[in-house]
């Protein structure tokens, strides 16, 4: 149960993304990506759900590399997270978590009371079934990205891959949709996220890993690795990591940047 | 809220029963007028095989003359209105419809070119299907070049340019078409006409709409996932290239039966299924349904008021063009307004 890259280069014919990349994603683990904005998280993460072809090295899915599986069964195992953004045609929000049930589905079936269950399931687990007839444009941004969770739940994948699951959303459904992705780990899935928020990595990551210019800069435990020194290097400005303990009394850690230069 | 799911079987309910309706009063009405009963009659014996007592000439009215003319009506609103959904769902855009994107001018290009050297049905139909498949493809090709900040109004427009080059592709054949016989037959039909319609044409029509129609029934929950950005439809394990192309294959030859048949009659495309939109919700698997059955109904009832409510027969592809162009304007205002 786990995918791995080894020694992967990615990105597209004729423009190389990304190089020696090597990662980990075991079961019940959370992983966060960081890095600036076209350090190539984009790319690594659809190269590693098997939509972007390798450039050289491995993606690995379950001992096998992620050209030997079906896209069928790949998509039973792999689930994949956009940004949440408009849909062309409003669905309620059932239907389109109903859709991860293609995943399981041959290519003829129609969605039957199974599936329909299926992903209800994925609503009661994310807390939202209170929006299943809600079309899919008329809920709040948190609540959409919320939905496009419950649809990769709902293709009973083991390992989820979100892109920027907390891009556009405001502060309170940030929190929101993290403690959803915590509770996610906590009950077996993988999660790869990706962010441009340290902060986020070390709510809830277990690990992370810090891409610059298409390369790991470093990866490990957050706690280790999400140091002022190497978010002062990722982002090309000094940012201190200080602790501050909140009112239950537990430690926290947060990113501050510098203040500007005065004069 | 409403819940879309648990009204559509009684919009479907709804439907059918409006165009039960629709065909009996279409069979009774015109210049020969037929009560319902004697309609029922006819229609029956018909079907049965028994004998209906009635007339001759009522029985040749109704199974001869209306008959074919109602199928065809049937058939072509059907037929473009299905079109018109798929398009739209494979698009993601809900301004395309087989007219917009040039398909109806294409397939009417390759249909003219094969009455022009006089060809068999079977010959028509097929070069429909070709000039089609020519104008969808040159409007893919051509709007993926383009590129640009907004696909919606890209594709539209690249339509209507690949349109209008087939349009002139079809003024060429009218001016070198022989003025007595093939020009008359080729403008008449062009404006999008059932009053050729006879009861040998039904089959060319029907095989090739059930042929494009069947792979769009067995697939419409996978339509909707092709709505989805590209990397979501792949992540869910479809075959993303090869059900785009099953899906445009089969829309274009449904729309070049319906042309083969009646001309070009546009707007049903694009009309049908935003209505079938408003009453059921989004997806395919219920739009399509509901655009076949509402495309069927609003063709027959357009046509039969061509046909009796002037003194002389109005083309229902001129009448199409009046309802249409009000609803595109107003669909036009809503997306760019919400996306400006």
């Amino acid at each position: 149960m786990t995918l791995a890259a080894r020694a992967l280069d990615f990105g597209f014919r004729g423009r190389t993304v990304g190089r020696s990349v090597d990662l980990e994603l075991p079961g019940a683990r959370i992983v966060c990506l960081l890095g600036p904005n076209g350090s190539g998280k984009t790319t690594l993460l659809r190269t590693l759900l098997g939509l972007l072809p390798p450039l050289a090295g491995d993606v690995v899915l379950d001992d096998h590399p992620m050209e030997q599986w079906p896209a069928r069964e790949r998509a039973a195992r792999l689930a994949y997270v956009p940004q949440a953004a408009e849909s062309y045609f409003d669905f309620s929000v059932l239907e389109m978590v109903e859709m991860g049930r293609m995943a399981q589905r041959g290519l003829f079936s129609q969605p039957g009371r199974g599936d329909r269950e299926s992903a209800r399931g994925a609503l009661q687990q994310l807390g939202i079934e209170a929006l299943a007839e809600r079309p899919i444009n008329r809920v709040s941004g948190g609540e959409r990205q919320l939905a496009l969770i419950a649809r990769a739940l709902a293709t009973q994948a083991t390992h989820v891959l979100m892109d920027e699951p907390t891009a556009n959303l405001d502060f309170g459904n940030q929190a929101r949709v993290l403690d959803e992705i915590a509770r996610l780990g906590g009950s077996g899935a993988a999660v790869l996220f990706s962010t441009h928020h340290p902060d986020h990595a070390l709510r809830i990551a277990d690990r992370a890993v810090l891409l610059r210019h298409g390369g790991v800069m470093a990866a490990g435990p957050t706690a280790q690795v999400v140091n002022s020194e190497n978010l002062s290097a990722l982002y090309g400005r000094t940012i201190e990591v200080a602790e501050v303990r909140s009112a239950d009394g537990c430690l926290r850690r947060v990113c501050v940047p510098s203040d500007p230069p005065v004069g | 809220m409403i819940i879309s799911r648990s009204r559509f079987p009684l919009w479907l309910a709804a439907a059918c029963a409006v165009l039960f309706l629709l065909v009996l009063w279409s069979f009774s009405v015109g210049r020969f007028p037929v009560a319902l009963g004697d309609v029922w009659r006819a229609l029956w014996s018909a079907a049965t095989g028994g004998q209906s007592g009635l007339a001759a000439n009522v029985e040749a009215v109704v199974l001869q003359v209306r008959a074919p003319r109602v199928a065809g009506a049937l058939a072509v609103g059907a037929a473009l209105a299905a079109a018109g959904a798929a398009y739209q769902s494979l698009f993601k855009n809900p301004l395309v419809s087989p007219d917009i994107l040039g398909v109806t001018a294409g397939c009417a290009l390759g249909a003219g070119i094969a009455v022009l050297y006089a060809l068999p049905t079977g010959a028509i139909q097929a070069l429909a299907f070709v000039g089609g498949l020519a104008a969808v493809g040159l409007v893919v090709v051509i709007g993926t070049w383009i590129g640009g900040r907004d696909p919606l109004l890209t594709l539209v427009l690249t339509g209507v340019v690949v349109g209008s080059l087939f349009g002139a592709g079809i003024a060429l054949v009218k001016y070198v078409a022989d003025p007595y016989n093939q020009l008359p037959a080729i403008t008449f039909w062009l404006l999008g006409s059932f009053a050729g319609a006879l009861p040998g044409d039904l089959p060319a029509t029907l095989i090739p709409l059930a042929v494009g129609l069947v792979p769009l029934v067995l697939l419409r929950w996978r339509v909707d996932a092709l709505s989805l950005s590209q990397d979501e439809a792949r992540s869910l394990g479809l075959p993303v290239a090869a059900l785009r192309l099953v899906v445009i294959v089969c829309a274009t030859l449904v729309t070049a039966a319906a042309v083969s048949l009646a001309g070009t009659i546009g707007w049903v495309g694009l009309v049908i299924p935003h209505a079938a939109r408003l009453l059921v919700g989004a997806p395919f698997t219920r739009v399509l349904p509901l655009s076949l059955l509402l495309g069927a109904a609003f063709m027959l009832a357009v046509d039969t008021i061509c046909r009796t409510a002037f003194a002389t027969e109005v083309p229902p592809g001129v009448a199409t063009a009046f309802v249409g162009t009000p609803v595109f304007i107003a669909l036009l205002a809503i997306s760019f307004r919400r996306s400006a």
